[in-house]
């Protein structure tokens, strides 16, 4: 195939999927871009190649589920779960994105210029998250590696059962979670804060940020915070 | 009789306090900590054992066992895969994570399964390499906590198993206490070296049944509709339940009874919640008859599946396969007074007591010191479980339990165990005949229908 568009009014999902698993890296360096996805769930799920995937318009469920290597940007609002459990790689969201945004990600960039809504970041493995607006409540719930830079505020139990994942806010937390607390940010903080930033293309200043990070009282079972857990 | 022994024989203890519930309110009194164990429920439960089959005699022909053969070959995932797993025998190996167990055990399953031609499972914690070199067929889980889920390793696998819940705790998470999370454990799973494992009870990206069914088409869309999907539920609800998942795409689905074991959970979970395989089965085939669905969806049964004649038990109700997890790690010496190494056995006793406990009353597998070496990630204690001992004796075991289903199945009259049906049971309990819903035996009464059947 040598044009790399399809039209999801036209093609089915599968049928573009399939392309996307098979053969792709004769195509580096060349976009494939996917027009009205009209909300469609699972769009450019499990890609595993280098490229860039432009989706142009409002998605679904799912959207770059598992992600390995590919750029994928999203022209629009983007779905419960996106980038879900991806690996490496980067999702770009230009819009807003709805519930479990990049849950369970283990490696690559989720970026997501508007607000997140509830369970951002939830069970995040190791992948770094950029939002540029506001995330909802239980965000990084049970998030054990990685980083989350907010430049928005926060709703409540931000980072409830955290692990070794940090967080950064530039606004207001309306309440932590169980076991998370502020802490002073540090050197590597400012930088960390300020790479993933510049990464994502934000012009905020490190320095309007706090930085939120595990008491680490819930690592080892104590029978005296029964409702912790 | 002196005068202590003349007040012990005489005492009487309370049904309602006897010494189990003394203990138990002593130390939550003393701890202020409820028990978290291993191992599955222990009082006695409605099972299998209360039902029995119906030989052939002159209503009914029988086969013979030494020269007519009878299929065990077993398909499952034939609704939507283009790959569906085809099975030598209907007994499955239930899914058990590394981390939980050692990766020489892990092997071990792999290798037994291999050999007899079924499929074996991995858990929470993800996919080892030895694991997946081993083992022929693989179900791969989708856990709630997606530790060390990858979708290399998705594709890797020859289907993929949601677990929503399981038998031993439906509705619950986990806590894998931090004696188990060795320094691989810990990098598989993301977490530092040593902490408590807190495992989630739901998945963290779908919240219901219709999220499910989004979900699964992303796990097809991901392997491009080859893999069979399995669900997997915890025995509660499993008429609705097996129900909501068919409707979801399920290929199969798993429902897990409360005789399931567990790596380690509140003792109050594996006592109190859920309900008895024995009464999961009859409502979940209840579900697929009710939709049409039966023989297109696939039914694995599991939780307390320990003999063949539990097998056979099983499919005559309706389901399409077993899974048994507790059985197999007792059959690779769990609770064994003894342990092979080196060509040698080794006595174990003195590693139970200094547990605290004995040879077959054991439940510890949470403290990660199994003293037979199946539940333990200690670098000595693994040694004590080889990986070519362990698959010899699950080979047999499995072996074992097929000639058992084949034995019964040709008593009956069957040249297929897939023929097994309902109408080859009766009950020896009221209790049985109703969750099971076939008749009290001697009798053509099944509790709660008011219109006798006649058989």
């Amino acid at each position: 195939m040598d044009d790399l568009t399809f039209d999801l009014n036209q093609t089915p999902l599968r049928q573009v999927n399939q392309f996307l698993h098979d053969n792709l890296q004769q195509y580096a360096g060349q976009p494939v871009r996917i027009f009205h996805p009209n909300g469609a769930h699972n769009i450019a799920v499990g890609v595993n190649a280098p490229i860039e995937i432009d989706i142009f318009g409002h998605t679904g469920y799912y959207t770059a589920g598992m992600n390995q290597l590919a750029n994928i940007t999203i022209h629009g609002n983007a779905g419960p779960g996106v980038a879900e459990n991806m690996m490496s790689g980067r999702v770009h969201v230009k819009g807003f994105a709805s519930v479990s945004a990049g849950a369970s990600a283990h490696g690559g960039l989720l970026i997501i210029d508007g607000d997140a809504s509830l369970r951002c970041g939830i069970s995040l493995k190791g992948a770094d998250i950029v939002v540029g607006g506001n995330v909802g409540s239980f965000s990084a719930f049970m998030a054990q590696a990685g980083r989350m830079v907010i430049c928005g505020n926060t709703g409540d139990a931000l980072g409830d059962s955290l692990y070794e994942a940090v967080i950064y806010v530039r606004g207001t937390i309306k309440s932590l979670g169980a076991d998370a607390q502020v802490e002073p940010m540090a050197d590597q903080d400012y930088e960390a804060v300020n790479e993933l930033l510049t990464k994502a293309d934000f012009t905020f200043d490190p320095n309007e940020f706090q930085r939120i990070a595990s008491a680490k009282q819930l690592y080892h079972w104590n029978a005296d915070a029964n409702q912790e857990y | 009789m002196n005068d202590s022994l003349h007040r012990l024989f005489f005492l009487e203890e309370s049904a309602g306090y006897n010494r189990h519930i003394l203990n138990y309110i002593q130390n939550a009194a003393a701890h202020g900590l409820y028990e978290i164990r291993g191992l599955g429920a222990k009082r006695r439960l409605p099972h299998f054992d209360d039902l029995v089959f119906l030989g052939a005699s002159l209503s009914r022909y029988p086969l013979e066992g030494y020269r007519e053969k009878c299929v065990t070959k077993t398909t499952l995932g034939t609704r939507y895969a283009s790959k569906p797993i085809e099975l030598e025998m209907p007994i499955t190996i239930a899914g058990m994570s590394f981390g939980s167990l050692s990766a020489n055990v892990k092997e071990a399953l792999g290798r037994a399964a291999t050999q007899v031609g079924t499929s074996t499972t991995t858990g929470d914690g993800g996919m080892t390499p030895e694991e997946r070199r081993s083992s022929k067929t693989l179900i791969y889980q989708c856990l709630p906590s997606r530790y060390g889920f990858n979708p290399d390793d998705v594709r890797r696998a020859d289907a993929i198993e949601i677990v929503i819940g399981q038998g031993a705790k439906p509705g619950g998470g986990g806590m894998l206490l931090g004696q188990k999370v060795n320094p691989r454990v810990a990098a598989m799973r993301t977490l530092p070296e040593g902490v408590d494992q807190r495992s989630a009870c739901r998945h963290p990206d779908w919240t219901g049944p219709d999220d499910l069914t989004i979900k699964i088409q992303e796990l097809r869309e991901l392997t491009d509709w080859q893999k069979p999907i399995y669900v997997k539920i915890g025995a509660s609800r499993p008429f609705n339940d097996v129900k909501l998942a068919v409707h979801a795409g399920a290929d199969v689905v798993v429902v897990d009874g409360m005789q399931g074991g567990t790596a380690a959970t509140q003792s109050v979970f594996i006592e109190h919640v859920g309900i008895p395989t024995l009464a999961a089965v009859r409502q979940a085939v209840d579900a697929l008859e009710d939709m049409n669905m039966k023989g297109k969806v696939q039914l694995i049964v599991s939780g307390g599946i320990r003999t063949g004649a539990d097998v056979a038990k099983a499919l005559a109700i309706g389901a399409d396969a077993v899974s048994i997890g507790q059985a197999i790690l007792m059959s690779l010496g769990c609770n064994s007074d003894t342990y092979i190494q080196n060509g040698a056995h080794h006595s174990a006793v003195d590693d139970y007591h200094a547990l605290g406990t004995a040879p077959g009353y054991c439940h510890h597998c949470h403290t990660g010191k199994c003293p037979v070496g199946v539940t333990t990630q200690d670098e000595q204690l693994e040694k004590r479980l080889e990986p070519d001992v362990g698959a010899r004796r699950v080979k047999n075991y499995l072996q074992t339990l097929n000639m058992e289903l084949t034995t019964i199945a040709r008593a009956c009259g069957k040249q297929n165990v897939h023929h097994l049906e309902r109408e080859d049971l009766v009950a020896l309990t009221i209790e049985a005949a109703a969750m099971a819903r076939v008749p009290l035996a001697g009798t053509n009464w099944i509790p709660g229908y008011t219109t006798a059947i006649h058989l």
